[in-house]
Formats: C-alpha cells, sequence, structure tokens
C-alpha cells in the first residue's frame, strides 16, 4: 500500500482516538462535540441525504475547476503573445486576489442567485490567480538556449509557444493544478455558505443551526474526504499523463 | 543548399564599459571551416552570438556582412554546447524541430536520411532520456544538418563529451559539414587544428590568426603535424595570458 495512505490511514485513527478520549473525559455535551460513534452513526442514518449534498458540492468543485484551469492558461497564454494584454491585466488579476474571497460571495449570490452558478463562479475566481500565475511564471522561464534556438530557426511566434514554451512550462501549471485542486472546495463552500439551498456547506450550516451537531461533524468529514480524494486523483492523474514533462 | 557565403565581421564590443575586444577583422572563408580559439570570457562566444543574430549582452559597434551582399538571417544552422534537445518529444520530432517550428513540411524522405547518416535508425522514437550523451549530441547534429543551412555556427559543441565521443562527434560533423562556411568556437587547439583550415586566437581584446594545417579535414587522431602545431598553439595561448 501506498505509505501516504498508510500515513493517512494511522493520522486518522489517531485522531478518532484523541477525539473519544476527550469527549469520554470531559463528558462534553453531544451538541457541543459529539463523539465520532455518534458522528458514524449519523453519516449512516443521512447517508442518501449528504450524498444527495455531496453530489452538489462535488458538481460545483469540478465546475469550477475546469472553467477556472481553462481560465488561467489562456489568460496566461494571452500575456505571453501580447504585452500589452499583460500591462492592462495583471493589475487588475493581482487586484482581484486582493479582496477577500469572502467579501465577494454576497455580491455573488446577488447577481447570480442561490444556484449553482455564484458557488461556481466562487470556486473559479480563487482558482484562477494561482494557475494563471504558475503558468505564466513558467512561459517565462523557457531556457535561454531553446529560445537561442528558435531564434535561429525563424520559429513562428505561437508554435514557438506551443512546441516549446507550454510545455516548458509545464512543471509550474502541473504545480498550479494541484493548488487549484485544494483550494476549489473552499471557493464551492464559500458561497453555499453565504447562500444556497443545497451542497455540504448548506447542509452544515443547516445542521449546525439545528443543533444537529453530530450530522455537521457527518457533513464536515464528508467533505474533507472529498477535497483529499479530489486532490490524490488529480495528483494521479497529472503523474500518468504528463510524466514526460515532469522529467525535464 | 544555396551556395555557401564568405562572412566578414570587422568592429569592436563593449561590455559594461570594459573593452571586449578592439576593432577587429574576422574573415569566415566561403566553404572553409574557420576556429576561434580563447579562453572563457575573451568574447568568442559574443561573436558568435552577433553572426547569428541573437541577443549579446556586450554593446557591439561595427558591420556584419556576406560577401553576397544578402542577410545572413535565415541562411544560419546553430549548434550550442548543449544539446538543446525537447525532453517531451521523440528523437524524429527534435530532429524535425526547424520545420515544425516554422509550420513547414518536412519530407520523410529527407527526415530517414539524415536520422539514417548519423547512426540513429535504432533510435528514431526514443525519447532523449533514453539516449547516451554522444547520441544526444548526434540528434543535435541531425537536428542542424536537416535545417541544410550554408553557414553553420557552432559553439562549443563537442566540450561536454567523453573524449572518445568527441572524436567521432568531430569527424561525423566534419564529414556532413563539408563544403559550408563553419565557424567553431571552441577552447580546445586539438579540436581546432583538426577541423579547422583557418585559425583565430581571440586574447586580451584581440584577434590574432594562426598557422593552420592544409586540408584534407578531420586529422586523423595521431597526425603528427596536427599534434606539432596544437602544441604551439597552447604555447601561444599560455605565452599571451
Amino acid at each position: 500500500m501506498n505509505s501516504a495512505i498508510k500515513s493517512g490511514i494511522a493520522a486518522l485513527i489517531g485522531l478518532v482516538v484523541i477525539w473519544q478520549l476527550i469527549v469520554s473525559v470531559t463528558a462534553v455535551p453531544r451538541f457541543i462535540l459529539p463523539s465520532p460513534y455518534l458522528v458514524g452513526l449519523s453519516f449512516i442514518e443521512n447517508f442518501e441525504l449528504i450524498a444527495e449534498h455531496t453530489f452538489i458540492t462535488l458538481s460545483e468543485i469540478i465546475a469550477g475547476l475546469a472553467i477556472g484551469v481553462a481560465l488561467g492558461i489562456i489568460t496566461a497564454l494571452q500575456f505571453e503573445i501580447s504585452p500589452t494584454a499583460k500591462f492592462f491585466l495583471k493589475p487588475v488579476l493581482i487586484f482581484s486576489q486582493a479582496i477577500p474571497v469572502f467579501a465577494l460571495a454576497p455580491v455573488l449570490t446577488l447577481w447570480l442567485g442561490y444556484g449553482m452558478i455564484s458557488k461556481v463562479t466562487m470556486a473559479v475566481l480563487i482558482i484562477y490567480f494561482p494557475v494563471t500565475s504558475a503558468c505564466h511564471d513558467g512561459l517565462t522561464r523557457t531556457p535561454s538556449g531553446l529560445l537561442d534556438l528558435a531564434h535561429v530557426m525563424h520559429a513562428k511566434p505561437l508554435r514557438l509557444l506551443f512546441l516549446i514554451k507550454l510545455p516548458c512550462a509545464m512543471p509550474n501549471l502541473l504545480s498550479g493544478i494541484r493548488l487549484a485542486a485544494v483550494y476549489a472546495p473552499i471557493g464551492a463552500v464559500i458561497g453555499e455558505w453565504v447562500g444556497s439551498s443545497q451542497g455540504l456547506g448548506y447542509l452544515m450550516l443547516l445542521a449546525n443551526g439545528r443543533v444537529k451537531t453530530d450530522l455537521m461533524f457527518a457533513a464536515l468529514f464528508t467533505l474533507g474526504f472529498l477535497s483529499m480524494s479530489l486532490y490524490g486523483l488529480i495528483t494521479l492523474w497529472i503523474k500518468l499523463a504528463f510524466k514526460r514533462f515532469e522529467t525535464q | 543548399m544555396s551556395v555557401s557565403p564568405e562572412i566578414l565581421v570587422t568592429g569592436l564590443a563593449h561590455l559594461g564599459g570594459k573593452m571586449l575586444f578592439d576593432r577587429l577583422t574576422l574573415q569566415l572563408k566561403q566553404g572553409e571551416w574557420t576556429a576561434l580559439l580563447g579562453p572563457s570570457g575573451s568574447g568568442k562566444s559574443t561573436l558568435l552570438r552577433l553572426i547569428a543574430g541573437l541577443p549579446v549582452v556586450a554593446e557591439f559597434d561595427g558591420t556584419i556582412q556576406a560577401n553576397d551582399q544578402h542577410s545572413l538571417s535565415g541562411r544560419i544552422g546553430y549548434m550550442a554546447q548543449q544539446d538543446l534537445l525537447l525532453e517531451w518529444a521523440s528523437v524524429k520530432d527534435n530532429i524535425a524541430l526547424g520545420s515544425r517550428l516554422r509550420g513547414e513540411a518536412c519530407p520523410p524522405e529527407t527526415l530517414a536520411g539524415i536520422i539514417d547518416a548519423v547512426g540513429l535508425a535504432d533510435q528514431a522514437d526514443k525519447r532523449p532520456c533514453q539516449l547516451s550523451g554522444g547520441q544526444r549530441q548526434r540528434v543535435a547534429l541531425a537536428r542542424t544538418l536537416l535545417e541544410d543551412k550554408p553557414v553553420i555556427l557552432l559553439d562549443e559543441p563537442f566540450s561536454a563529451l567523453d573524449a572518445r565521443t568527441r572524436a567521432d562527434m568531430q569527424e561525423l560533423a566534419a564529414s556532413h559539414l563539408d563544403g559550408r562556411t563553419v565557424l567553431l568556437v571552441t577552447h580546445d587547439p586539438a579540436e581546432a587544428v583538426r577541423l579547422c583550415q583557418r585559425i583565430y586566437l581571440l586574447q586580451d581584446t584581440h584577434l590574432l590568426e594562426t598557422d593552420a594545417l592544409s586540408p584534407p579535414f578531420p586529422k586523423a587522431v595521431d597526425d603528427g603535424d596536427a599534434l606539432a602545431l596544437q602544441a604551439t598553439i597552447l604555447m601561444q595561448i599560455r605565452a599571451g595570458s
């Protein structure tokens, strides 16, 4: 078994044991901190409900990830093609990062409604910058020898971009995508907290409001598991599909 | 390939207020190999980059002309010390890089002929990481050959290879680049003597022409005249510094 999975399972077991000890020793009320057993029970009892909301959140994350990564790559390529675009857009991009996403969430909900679109937009906003920045960083770091060779060979700018610069930027871009896989769930859940009628973020708020703390914890752990699985799958996909670009 | 021109470089260059090379005249004779020897930082690579039309840090004040009065742009093949292979692309795609970068079709039979000529037929579909240092430099040579340019600029292309592979590569390059105007920048007098009909020494901002052997090239590794001349040039370099 993979050592990362092994250490993950060991950490999880350790966490559950400590948690159970705290609950047993302090006799804390179950609406403040339910025992792992109660959370597990709640998970089984509410499996369908949790699954339904997980599906919504997962859809938001995947849509946000796909759109955010695509927009990030397009923007980075655009920066590389056109210095004018870079001159005007880069400050806007940095400014967009200076605004906390939390502050934008209510406005997005107001503009885009309570449905999925506002949450996907949140996820896109939160991952757009890291992907653009990582990809553009990579594009500007093409080894100078390759640029010399391309210059002597009279390379067409677009072909140089796609045949040399973008492949050279792949390790940076792939790090950006891995980072995006971690950030995207945060964006989606923040969006759900601010205003929605479905998704794991909504379910957590709802359970909390009704003092169903065990259900809230069950939803929280589902979200954690979802994010970790997504990160693991994307890392695996990158490893398999882009192996040749990682060994530069 | 069009007819190889003769190239004349005249001028001087400064680097950060310091003279890199003083008013010099470098002549690359039509269809001949010319060596440019010199210690690191003497400005020999700067001269090569100027001819190639590549950006240089130094300020150059002078002219670079071909005797046919046409621009050199688009007539140059370039090989550097690093093989500059794209690690993610196959050997074949690396060799055809020039056509791919320009969006031109590369006739498969021409490509196959060149791959065969440099002895890479069994390696054509491999990736560079599966090749040895010598094989990688063969790919770089094949890439230069496929460009089929009348002027070839070689910037210490064999200096990172082991002695045996270096000798093999020198012979391979000499046989395939015969008849072109070639500038070989190197710090190795033995390499210059083996391959070049004209040898210049760039030292202390000045360009000095030294003796060279007569064709045919490449000289055998145990050629007595070549061994004697390389010793003379080495002594000249040491006396100069």
